[in-house]
């Protein structure tokens, strides 16, 4: 049997994959996938106050990823900056903080490498419940937003005028990514949260033709991902990031054949 | 106040200006239960403009706007599916309100596109797509339509079907429609009340008042003014897809 570690693994990762598939839907329809990784880096210097503070890490990502995307929206209203510009701003410099705040702290030691590219020997039952809880409620707060997201995302004046009020939408699904992050930390570290969002949604976009559809095979994407990835994990003794992104890359490669296929019978 | 049980929106001196120029301003007027409003008025005159004042788009306006629905249809002049969204048709109706399969249909039967509904968004051609829009934005049963540009891209004949099937929608679902057109024949002949824009409204009264209006004339030249007035007279029969004429 396996260890009680990789049932943990195993469970943190599929619980994390049916919050990423739908977010990562709304990523890639909304081209935010460098806004999730300033998000992301902004998450070691959340690592890094749950450290100094002794605070749950999920929580304190949460709170700093989302301090950091507030301040995001406050410096797209007052500056001229390109919003590149701003996002290449805040991921590097939260970075920078987040690392110089880790040379401070040189009384606890860090396994940095688990903190980038996740450790599934670090997660916890307390883990395992944040990311459960954590992602059912981001599940059910994603559906109250659905209708007004989705329709503000094809067309922010028709959203506007039909009475859905997109502003708020956004500013709930930002909140949501801040959430997503914090609760995927774990298992696939910073530097990979954005690919576990944006691969199984890409490969999704080649295989679907409607929107829920694409939610759908994301979700079955990432879950394929997660449980590929963390059996080569065990296998190969590899880091568990890693190991879930080459896999759903794996899974996007399998997708173009797809494409290749339909584009012929077109032909 | 009886007669204002009919008024769907009202602008009142309304005006946007974007980095300290004003796109339009000083625009008044309202749209009303069963009734036609046309905009017209030469490119950058702020016609788009007054219909996002008018639904509530632009937030920080001057002047005042006063909304009395919350039913409303919206055809944007401009808009431009993402090829990185899987949208078919059907998906596209369903996208502000949960309507039923039934108004679907009928509201794609109605533009001619019932044929597309399962077709990816970003196969349509350009008439195929403003069609498509239109019947979004009927299939609803709004109680204020907002057309901007409705029939962009659609054939000669379609036009004036199209044409038809708005004034038609006017009357049976008796609601006011807010519309914006370059095209100055068809439209007249449909329209209750217009209104001309250049930045602030120009004149507006009834088709034949604005034809014979000097600053019209001055804006769109003397042949605009016979083809209204032309128009004017002519409205009595219609030009079927089989090119016969029938009387009304």
């Amino acid at each position: 049997m396996f260890d009680d570690f990789f049932i943990r693994a195993l469970f943190a990762g599929i619980g994390v994959a049916f919050v990423t598939g739908p977010l990562g839907c709304f990523v890639v329809w909304r081209r935010l996938s460098y806004f999730g990784d300033t998000l992301a880096h902004s998450a070691l210097l959340g690592v890094t106050m749950a450290y100094s503070f002794q605070f749950n890490i999920a929580i304190s990502v949460f709170i700093i990823s989302a301090a950091i995307a507030l301040i995001l929206i406050q410096l797209q209203k007052k500056t001229n900056l390109p919003g590149d510009a701003l996002l290449g701003l805040l991921a590097h410099s939260s970075l920078a903080v987040g690392l110089v705040v880790i040379g401070f702290l040189s009384f606890i030691r860090f396994d940095i490498m688990g903190l980038l590219f996740g450790d599934i020997l670090a997660v916890t039952v307390n883990d395992l419940l944040i990311i459960w809880i954590g992602g059912a409620l981001i599940l059910v707060v994603l559906k109250l937003i659905w209708k007004s997201l989705f329709a503000s995302t094809v067309n922010y004046e028709l959203a506007e005028a039909e009475g859905l009020n997109p502003d708020r939408a956004k500013a709930i699904f930002t909140i949501l990514m801040a959430a997503v992050i914090a609760i995927s930390i774990k298992m696939v570290g910073l530097l990979l949260i954005t690919g576990m969002l944006i691969i199984p949604a890409a490969m999704a976009r080649n295989v679907s033709t409607s929107p829920l559809q694409m939610v759908f095979y994301s979700i079955i994407g990432g879950l394929l991902s997660v449980i590929l990835g963390l059996f080569s994990s065990l296998e190969f003794n590899t880091s568990s990031g890693p190991s879930i992104i080459a896999a759903s890359l794996f899974l996007f490669i399998l997708s173009l054949l797809k494409i290749k296929q339909t584009a012929g019978l077109k032909n | 106040m009886s007669s204002n049980n009919n008024i769907l929106v009202k602008l009142k001196n309304a005006g946007y200006q974007l980095n300290n120029k004003f796109l339009v301003e000083g625009v008044s007027l309202e749209v009303q239960k069963g009734r036609i409003v046309t905009l017209i008025g030469p490119n950058g005159s702020g016609k788009s403009t007054t219909a996002k004042i008018a639904l509530g788009i632009y937030k920080k306006i001057e002047g005042e706007v006063e909304k009395y629905t919350d039913k409303v249809g919206y055809v944007p002049q401009k808009i431009s599916i993402d090829w990185t969204l899987p949208i078919r048709v059907n998906d596209f109706m369903l996208l502000t309100d949960n309507i039923s399969e039934d108004q679907i249909n009928e509201a794609l039967s109605l533009t001619g596109v019932i044929h597309l509904k399962n077709k990816s968004l970003g196969n349509l051609s350009g008439g195929e797509f403003q069609r498509v829009l239109l019947a979004r934005a009927i299939s609803k049963k709004p109680e204020l339509l907002v057309l901007d540009e409705p029939v962009q891209g659609v054939d000669f004949t379609g036009e004036i079907a199209l044409y038809q099937l708005i004034k038609k929608i006017a009357e049976e679902l008796n609601c006011g429609i807010l519309l914006i057109s370059h095209d100055l024949h068809t439209v007249m002949s449909a329209t209750d009340h217009v209104v001309c824009l250049n930045g602030h409204v120009c004149c507006s009264g009834s088709p034949s008042d604005v034809a014979h209006n000097h600053e019209y004339k001055a804006l769109f030249g003397e042949q605009a003014s016979k083809t209204l007035t032309i128009y004017e007279h002519n409205h009595d029969h219609i030009h079927t897809n089989e090119g016969d004429i029938k009387k009304n």
